[in-house]
C-alpha cells in the first residue's frame, strides 16, 4: 500500500534530529558508495565521531577554537540600507565572511583537524575548488603541524591564483588535477585515489556536506554553530525568528549549517540558492537540485547533474566554488520532503547582487554568496517591511577580484 | 551450473589458475572491443573482465582514468556495452564476461533493465567498484536472480568480521584487491597478499581471484602461488593505447592490437602457471 498516496492519512511530523540513520542514509539519499578499502577508515571516523561527539571534553575544544581562533560568534548584520532601497522585507546578514580565512568553510576544518588530531593522522589532503576550503585546510594544518595536500583541479588553479598561492604560503601542497573537467568533481575524485593509497596515515578533511557517510553528518553538526548562533542572535535582537532564511548551495555546508538548527522552527521559510550559470534552460549551470536527477556520485546517492546514461556532465558557474555536479544529501532529502526550496540565481544576476551589497553596504561577498543575495533581494521585495531575512554571507570577496577585474576587462 | 561456476571448477580440476583480463569498453574506439575479447580468449583468458566507462572513476590510477575517457570520447555508454557482450556471445558462449564498473550508469538505467538486459546480453557476473556489501542489497538480489553472479571486492583493510559477512553475501568469485592504492599502482606485497587470503579461505569456497598491481609473468607467478587466479587491467590498457597511437587516425587496425594483447596474456599464463 502506498500511504503517500493517500491524503487521509496524515504523515506522522518528521524528525530532522534523527538523520541520517546508521546507515548514513537521509531518506533514500546517502549511504557510503565507496571502494571496499575505504570502509574501515570510514568505520574508525564514525565510530569516534559518535564517541566524541557527545564527549564534553571534545566539544570544549572545538569551542575554544571557534571563539579564540575562528573569532566567533559571528555578528550578525541589519543591512538597513539596502533594505530600505529594496522597500520590502528587512535584511539580515550572518557575517561569515568575518572568520578567521574569510568564509564559513574554517568552522568545518577546525573539527575535523580535531578529529584527525585524536585519530593521530600526521597528514591530511582536502579537496577544494574556490580555493576556500584549501585555505581553511591547510591553515589549521599550519596551527597543528601536519602535513597538507590540497587537490584543485586545474582550471580552478587558474580561476583562483590568489588561494593557491596563500595555501603556499601555509605550507601546502596544492597539486593540480588534469583529469576529467578539471574542476570541483575530479579534484574530489584525485582526493578519494590518494586515500585508498595512504588511508593509514591520512585524514581526508572533505569541505562540504557531502562525501560517504559519516561526513555529511559530521560536516553538518560542525557548521550548525551558524545556525544555532543566528536564531538566539535573531530572538535577541528582533525579539523574534526571521521569516526567511536563504543561502548559496555548492555541496550545500553553509545553508545546512544555517538551516539545520531552524528545520523544526515551521514559521521559518528556507531557500538554497544553486548556481543558475548561464540560465538553467541553456543547461549550462550547476544547479542539480533545480534541473538534475537522483544518482550516485564521490560516495553518496542525491541530486546530480548527467546525462540519460548516467555520465556526470560538466558544470558552468561564475564561482568556483559552485561549480560541482552534486549537492549533500541531507538537501536532496529536504528537497522531496518540501521543507527546503531550492531555486537558481544565474551569473550576471549574481554579480550585481555583487556590486550592489559592495556599493550600498561595503561589504564586499563572495561570488558564491552573492548568488544567495541576489536571490533575498528577489524575495525581499515581495515581503512586508516588518517581516525578516536572514542571509548567510558565506564569505567575503576579496578571493574573486581579480574575476571580476577580468569581466570588467581590467588586467591587474 | 553458471558458466563463471563451470570454468573455474574445470580449471581446478586440471590445477590451472584463472586468467582474467581487463580492458574497458569502447577503448581504444568502440568498433575495437569485440575483436579485442576474442583476441584475449585465443591468448587464453579464462574470464574477461569489461570495464564500463564512467566520468569519475575513482578507483582507478592514470592509465585506466585514460581509457574511460577515450571511451567516453565515443559515448560508449551501459547500453553500448551490453550490445558488445550480445555481439561477442554470437561466437563465443563460453568464455565468461564479468562488467566492472560504477554504480551510477547502472542507477540511470535503473537495476530491473541493467539486471534484464545483463542477463538477455550474456553477462555473468557484475563488480559494481563503489557497491560495497552494504549497498549492493537490491541490485544485487535482482542480479542473481537472473543467474549473473554479484562479484565483491576484499582489500587489504577488510576486517576478519567483514570478510565473513562478504563472503556470505559474494557468488562466482571473490575479486581480492592485492594492494591499498588505484589500479595499476606498484606497490604489491606478496606477504601481505597470502595472510589475507588465508583469512578469506577460512570463511569460503568460493575461488579467490586476485587484481590490481599484477602486470607481468614474474608478479603473476607471485600471486599465482597463493590466489585461484589473477586480474591483469592496467599493463594491457597501456599497451593498447600505445600500439593504437603508432596507428593512422580513424584507420585503426584492431589485429594489430588484438597481436599486443596476445602476447602479454600468454606471459602471463606462463608466469601464473609455472607454480609448482
Ligand atoms: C564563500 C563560499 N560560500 C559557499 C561555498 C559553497 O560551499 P557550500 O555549499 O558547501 O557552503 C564556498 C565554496 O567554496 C565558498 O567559498
Amino acid at each position: 500500500m502506498n500511504s503517500k498516496a493517500d491524503s487521509r492519512i496524515i504523515s506522522p511530523p518528521v524528525d530532522y534530529g534523527a538523520v541520517p540513520d546508521a546507515r548514513g542514509r537521509f531518506g533514500p539519499y546517502g549511504g557510503r558508495f565507496v571502494a571496499e578499502t575505504l570502509i574501515s577508515a570510514l568505520d574508525d571516523l564514525q565510530a569516534l565521531y559518535l564517541k566524541l561527539k557527545d564527549d564534553p571534553s571534545f566539544q570544549q575544544a572545538f569551542d575554544k577554537d571557534l571563539a579564540h581562533y575562528v573569532g566567533r560568534p559571528s555578528p550578525v548584520y541589519h543591512a538597513e540600507r539596502w533594505s530600505k532601497q529594496l522597500g520590502g522585507a528587512q535584511i539580515y546578514l550572518k557575517r561569515e565572511d568575518l572568520n578567521h580565512t574569510g568564509a564559513h568553510k574554517i568552522n568545518n576544518t577546525v573539527g575535523q583537524a580535531l578529529l584527525a588530531k585524536f585519530m593521530g593522522k600526521p597528514r591530511v589532503i582536502a579537496e577544494t575548488g574556490a580555493g576556500q576550503h584549501g585555505v581553511a585546510t591547510a591553515t589549521i594544518a599550519a596551527r597543528f603541524g601536519m602535513e597538507c595536500q590540497v587537490f584543485m583541479g586545474e582550471e580552478d588553479v587558474q580561476r583562483q591564483s590568489l588561494n593557491v598561492y596563500r595555501m603556499k604560503l601555509l605550507g601546502a601542497e596544492v597539486i593540480p588535477v588534469k583529469s576529467g573537467s578539471r574542476t570541483l568533481k575530479d579534484a574530489m575524485n584525485e582526493a578519494l585515489r590518494d586515500w585508498v593509497t595512504n588511508v593509514d596515515n591520512t585524514f581526508y578533511i572533505i569541505g562540504t556536506v557531502a562525501g560517504p557517510a559519516p561526513y555529511p553528518q559530521l560536516v553538518r553538526d560542525f557548521q550548525s554553530v551558524i545556525g544555532r548562533e543566528a536564531r538566539q542572535q535573531m530572538i535577541d535582537r528582533t525579539g523574534r525568528l526571521p521569516d526567511a532564511l536563504v543561502a548559496c548551495v555548492g555541496g550545500g555546508s553553509n545553508a545546512i549549517g544555517l538551516f539545520h538548527p531552524m528545520l523544526e522552527d515551521s514559521t521559518v521559510a528556507m531557500y538554497g540558492v544553486e548556481a543558475g550559470g548561464f540560465g538553467l534552460e541553456t543547461g549550462k549551470h550547476a544547479a542539480p537540485l533545480s534541473d538534475g536527477r537522483p544518482g550516485v556520485l564521490h560516495g553518496n546517492r542525491t541530486y546530480l547533474m548527467e546525462d540519460e546514461g548516467g555520465q556526470i556532465i560538466e558544470t558552468h558557474s561564475i564561482s568556483a566554488g559552485l561549480d560541482y555536479p552534486g549537492v549533500g544529501p541531507e538537501h536532496s532529502w529536504l528537497k522531496d520532503l518540501g521543507r527546503v526550496n531550492y531555486v537558481a540565481v544565474n551569473d550576471d544576476e549574481a554579480m550585481d547582487a555583487f556590486r550592489t551589497l559592495t556599493q550600498i553596504e561595503g561589504i564586499m561577498p563572495a561570488l558564491e554568496t552573492s548568488h544567495a543575495l541576489a536571490y533575498a533581494a528577489k524575495l525581499a521585495t515581495t515581503m512586508d517591511k516588518d517581516q525578516s531575512i536572514m542571509v548567510n554571507l558565506s564569505g567575503r570577496g576579496d578571493k574573486d577580484i581579480l574575476t571580476v577585474a577580468e569581466l570588467d576587462g581590467i588586467t591587474l | 551450473m553458471s558458466r563463471i561456476k563451470a570454468t573455474l571448477a574445470n580449471l581446478k580440476n586440471t590445477n590451472r589458475k584463472a586468467i582474467i583480463p581487463y580492458i574497458v569498453a569502447g577503448d581504444p574506439e568502440p568498433g575495437a572491443t569485440v575483436d579485442l575479447m576474442h583476441a584475449l580468449v585465443d591468448a587464453g583468458a579464462d574470464i574477461i573482465e569489461l570495464g564500463v566507462p564512467f566520468s569519475d572513476p575513482m578507483a582507478e590510477g592514470p592509465v585506466i582514468q585514460l581509457a574511460h575517457e577515450r571511451a567516453l570520447a565515443h559515448h560508449v555508454s551501459l547500453t553500448h556495452v551490453l550490445q558488445m557482450v550480445s555481439l561477442f556471445r554470437e561466437t563465443d558462449q563460453q568464455t565468461p564476461v564479468v562488467l566492472m564498473g560504477y554504480a551510477n550508469p547502472i542507477e540511470a538505467m535503473s537495476y530491473v533493465a541493467f539486471a534484464q538486459q545483463a542477463a538477455n546480453a550474456g553477462v555473468d557476473g557484475v563488480l559494481t567498484v563503489d557497491m560495497p556489501p552494504e549497498e549492493i542489497g537490491e541490485l544485487g538480489s535482482l542480479l542473481i536472480e537472473q543467474d549473473i553472479d554479484s562479484i565483491l571486492l576484499i582489500s587489504p583493510t577488510t576486517s576478519p568480521d567483514r570478510i565473513e559477512k562478504i563472503c556470505a553475501k559474494a557468488s562466482g568469485y571473490i575479486y581480492y584487491v592485492s594492494l591499498k592504492g588505484v589500479t595499476g599502482a606498484g606497490h604489491l606485497n606478496v606477504t601481505e597478499v597470502a595472510a589475507q587470503v588465508d583469512l578469506i579461505r577460512q570463511c569460503t569456497s568460493l575461488p579467490i581471484c586476485v587484481g590490481f598491481g599484477i602486470k607481468d609473468a614474474a608478479s603473476a607467478k607471485s600471486v599465482a602461488g597463493i590466489a585461484d587466479g589473477v586480474v591483469v587491467g592496467s599493463v594491457l590498457v597501456s599497451n593498447i593505447a600505445a600500439a593504437a597511437e603508432q596507428q593512422l587516425p580513424g584507420d585503426l587496425n584492431v589485429k594489430v592490437l588484438g597481436e599486443v594483447v596476445a602476447k602479454l596474456v600468454k606471459d602471463i599464463s606462463v608466469g601464473a602457471n609455472s607454480v609448482e
